[in-house]
């Protein structure tokens, strides 16, 4: 057993590693900051959906930043979660054009279903309903959500409903 | 006129501007005043506060001034309705979320917003709803946080990036929520952190210490100069009913800047230390006595008198602190030379002193500080230098950022915030066979006792680069750290630098610890010179000779002698058993209760005045700020009064700056030495094979004033560990944070353990100044460390 302590990027995975690298690629060498958001979305994605204190002084330790920074970064960015959460996020657009088409009663109609208030995860682990997610930029099939990584327009109750129970 | 100036306008002034430079940089230096919040001319640009918006004529909008680049023939204008209007909704959109709580907010009367507000704000807010809440980090013992009152501007931030090297602070979240923070948990660690107080334009960021006890307007603000090491920055410091309530940056371009060290802003803290000596104090049949300043300074004259009819003035001898004053060591040995003695030194960390009719006249840095940031190659050898000098460690990073390479040789691989060029992490015996190579891949001449060491050293790639860096740039500097002038060989060191200076092209600079080594030099507290550098023909002892040596009588100012000294243990013993030691100190310390037969209670830092002579071997004088605690005097006027109840003539003194002109004076006389060539150096300290000790100076450990200042005994620099090398760790099978067993001749430590790669093999930083080994011995030596 060595003496010394072990390092905090050790903690990240050989395939995060991987994935980390191949950004890394893409940019100077003398820039590794480029990749923090790659490497925290990687992180996050092994790690169940969320990040850790570890895990962003890993990514850190890794990039050869500080950990603040990485830090500022993944309290900026809302796609990264700093807390457990359920394994599938819902994010409802309630900005104008979607609110004008009746987000606001989408939305109102998921905590419902799922007995929960935005920023909430359902107690088995399942959804996360995220909050205050802004224009995703899909005005044209207001109102919408994104479960996951798919976009959903044009929703009704009954539509969310048809999506929500499949998904597994 | 240069091509590089322009013409512009501001409130129908015509200027001249340097092209490239911004429309505040052009207002500052005309004195037209713009207000601002975010803008710092020693950091990078944010924009991010707006108050600085002014009208330049043919643009629409109003543009921020920071981040405006003058152009030929520019209007721009300050004051007018349409400047106002601005500002006046700049500062609406500031008092948003601001708390109007003055009254009880710690920057009240000293705040930029606070004073901006008033000047160019509305006299009522239109705004009632609520204010946004933020809460506060503990982010250590110097700076507190209110961080409600934060205004987001990120100078501190941008401060760590930027100046002190080590991003310690972000601005996390976004939006209404954003907020200054420290990664989860983590405290400020960075020796430069405290200038994040000054630079907060508003009560977010404020002193832990000083908080909530003084206001702005109760103090009056004295010049003083940091007795804490060899740069000696300028210092302001802030006095209420004559006591110190803070210390805060005085600017000087050519030291300090606009920045201080941490050492230096809360070292003040140590005056109001519980062990403070406020009256002389007398040992009388082994008991401790209260007496007045007539009969202890009668029992010192009686001490010596005696002393020198039993043993002759050779049994005499003075030790002064690196960080006395130049009068204070001036006095010092003019009083022992007086009795007859040349038994005088500073040098209290050295131990291999041979060569010293080698030294220049005042070892120094051999450069102006500010000369430091343009060397296009360093070699640091021995030498903490970001810890040690923490403001010469900001210039050379400038030099790095700016392309210099620099490259460290020495025990410990220091973290510095730059990338090093190359690295030799050695032990004491490796130095001198890197430096060898060193100077043998620069085909260097070396002098006599080195030669054979430069013809036998093995010279590998690395060894090649940095000798290339250093002869290949213009100007390098070759400098000799703490840890290099308590080598045991330090004589072999110091030549070796010198071959390498002198093959390379390289300026030789030295830096010892202490805030007036230089000053202590020129004042003749050395053993070998008198003041003015005249040469002795038969040099009296230096401090570890007169240790190894004994002597019946001691005069000790200003340190303590298992904290400050080569071989803690040995110095004890010797002060100890001298039939008269006799202390000049500022705190009744239980050492000097136990080793001292008289304490004479003397002033410190700003409660004496007197002059410090800095690396770059320049004098800085200041006035005393507040009286002496109690009884105590000034040193130089105890001094004084001691050579005069001993009769010697010539202390006639009225005053430092009398002192400091008889200095002059001396240094005016023909006595500057010459580098005369040949000196017997000491033979290698026996290779035990075991793990060596390497007695590293921590940051906060450096004088006795430092090592009370209790805010910065609390910071992580601080805590006692003995950092082991891996390979001595697993032989002693100790892991992080395991506690160790030090011995080292009679004396013996337990320690907590790091476990650290950047200590050489074979090698244990035990580090000196601190209580715990104290009572250990030489700062290199063998050392004994075992799982406790």
């Amino acid at each position: 057993m060595s003496p010394l302590p072990a390092r905090k990027s050790d903690l990240l995975s050989a395939h995060a590693r991987a994935v980390i690298d191949h950004w890394l690629a893409k940019y100077p060498a003398d820039r590794r900051q480029s990749a923090v958001l790659a490497a925290l979305r990687e992180a996050q994605h092994g790690n169940g959906g969320h990040l850790t204190t570890d895990l962003i002084e890993a990514v850190a330790d890794y990039l050869g930043l500080a950990p603040i920074e990485v830090y500022e970064v993944a309290t900026f960015y809302s796609m990264f979660e700093l807390k457990p959460v359920g394994r599938h996020s819902i994010s409802v657009c309630t900005n104008v054009s979607c609110m004008l088409r009746g987000a606001d009663a989408i939305l109102a109609h998921i905590e419902r279903r799922l007995g929960i208030r935005l920023g909430e995860s359902t107690p088995d682990g399942k959804f996360h309903l995220k909050r205050e997610e802004e224009c995703l930029a899909a005005c044209c099939g207001a109102p919408m959500m994104q479960v996951d990584h798919v976009y959903y327009e044009h929703l009704t109750p009954e539509k969310v409903d048809e999506i929500l129970d499949g998904i597994e | 006129m240069s091509e590089d100036l322009l013409s512009i306008e501001i409130d129908g002034r015509a200027l001249q501007a340097r092209r490239g430079s911004t429309i505040i940089e052009v207002a500052d230096a005309n004195g037209i005043h713009i207000p601002r919040f975010c803008y710092h001319k020693k950091l990078s640009v944010a924009a991010n506060c707006r108050m600085c918006l002014v009208q330049v004529e043919k643009v629409g909008k109003p543009v921020p001034a920071c981040a405006t680049p003058v152009a030929e023939g520019m209007k721009v204008h300050t004051r007018t309705p349409f400047v106002r209007e601005a500002q006046r909704a700049v500062m609406e959109f500031l008092l948003v979320n601001h708390p109007l709580d003055c009254p009880i907010c710690d920057q009240g009367g000293e705040c930029e917003l606070q004073d901006v507000a008033m000047g160019y704000g509305r006299d009522s807010s239109r705004y009632r709803e609520g204010k946004r809440a933020v809460q506060d980090e503990d982010i250590g013992p110097l700076v507190a946080t209110d961080l409600t009152r934060c205004i987001l501007c990120t100078r501190c931030v941008r401060f760590g990036e930027e100046v002190a090297g080590v991003r310690e602070l972000g601005a996390i979240g976004r939006g209404e929520r954003s907020k200054i923070s420290a990664f989860l948990g983590r405290t400020l660690d960075s020796e430069l952190s405290g200038n994040a107080i000054d630079l907060c334009p508003v009560g977010a960021l404020t002193s832990k210490p000083f908080r909530f006890t003084a206001r702005p307007w109760e103090m009056t603000a004295h010049a003083a100069v940091s007795p804490h090491d060899a740069v000696g920055s300028n210092l302001s410091v802030h006095v209420r009913r004559g006591a110190v309530m803070r210390v805060v940056a005085r600017a000087n371009e050519a030291i300090n800047e606009t920045w201080i060290s941490d050492r230096d802003r809360f070292g003040y803290l140590g005056l109001s230390a519980a062990d403070r000596l406020t009256a002389p104090r007398v040992r009388r049949a082994g008991r401790w006595e209260v007496v007045d300043w007539e009969s202890a300074l009668a029992t010192v004259a009686r001490g010596l008198e005696s002393v020198l009819a039993a043993g002759g003035p050779g049994r005499v001898g003075a030790l002064a602190s690196p960080g006395s004053t130049l009068e204070e060591a001036f006095l010092l040995q003019g009083l022992v030379r007086g009795l007859g003695s040349d038994h005088v030194d500073h040098r209290l960390r050295e131990k291999d002193t041979s060569d010293q009719g080698l030294a220049p006249l005042s070892p120094g840095l051999g450069m102006p500080i500010a000369g430091l940031e343009r060397v296009g190659a360093a070699l640091l050898v021995g030498s903490n230098l970001r810890k040690d000098h923490p403001l010469l460690g900001h210039r050379l990073r400038k030099a790095a950022l700016a392309g210099a390479r620099v490259s460290a040789v020495g025990p410990v691989d220091s973290p510095f915030t730059f990338p090093l060029a190359g690295r030799v992490l050695t032990g004491p015996a490796g130095m001198l066979k890197a430096l060898a190579g060193l100077a043998r891949a620069l085909g260097a001449e070396a002098e006599g006792p080195v030669s054979g060491l430069v013809a036998r050293a093995p010279v590998d790639d690395g060894l090649r680069s940095i000798a290339r860096s250093l002869a290949e740039s213009s100007p390098s500097v070759v400098l000799l750290g703490d840890l290099a002038l308590a080598h045991p060989q330090a004589s072999l060191l110091r030549a070796l630098a010198r071959a390498i200076a002198q093959a390379s092209g390289a300026v030789l600079g030295t830096l010892p610890a202490g805030a007036n080594a230089a000053g202590a030099w020129l004042a003749g507290a050395v053993p070998h010179r008198r003041a003015g550098g005249v040469a002795l023909a038969r040099p009296g002892l230096s401090a570890a000779q007169m240790f190894d040596q004994g002597l019946d009588a001691f005069l000790c100012l200003g340190f303590e002698p298992g904290f400050d000294c080569w071989d803690g243990h040995r110095a004890r013993q010797a002060l100890g058993a001298a039939p008269l030691t006799v202390a000049l100190t500022a705190f009744a310390s239980p050492e000097w209760e136990e080793l001292a037969d008289v304490m004479l209670p003397v002033g410190v830092f700003v409660e004496s005045a007197g002059t410090l002579v800095n690396a770059e071997g320049r004098w800085q004088s200041a006035e005393a700020a507040v009286a002496p605690p109690g009884d105590a005097r000034p040193a130089w006027k105890v001094l004084r009064g001691l050579a005069n109840l001993l009769g010697l003539p010539g202390f006639d003194y009225e005053g430092p700056g009398e002192v400091r002109e008889a200095v002059r004076a001396a240094l005016a006389g023909p006595g500057a030495p010459e580098g005369r060539g040949r000196w017997e150096a000491p033979d290698a300290p026996a290779e035990e094979g075991g793990v060596v000790r390497v007695g590293e100076l921590p940051i906060y450990a450096v004088d006795p004033l430092v090592r009370r200042a209790g805010a910065l005994q609390q910071t992580r620099d601080a805590a006692p560990v003995v950092r082991l090398a891996p390979d001595v760790a697993s032989r002693e099978g100790l892991a992080t944070g395991a506690f160790a067993r030090v011995s080292q001749g009679a004396g013996e430590a337990t320690v907590q353990v790091v476990v650290d790669d950047r200590v050489a093999a074979g090698c244990a930083v035990v580090p000196s100044g601190v209580g715990v080994t104290a009572g250990l011995g030489p700062l290199f030596g063998p050392v004994r460390v075992v799982r406790a």
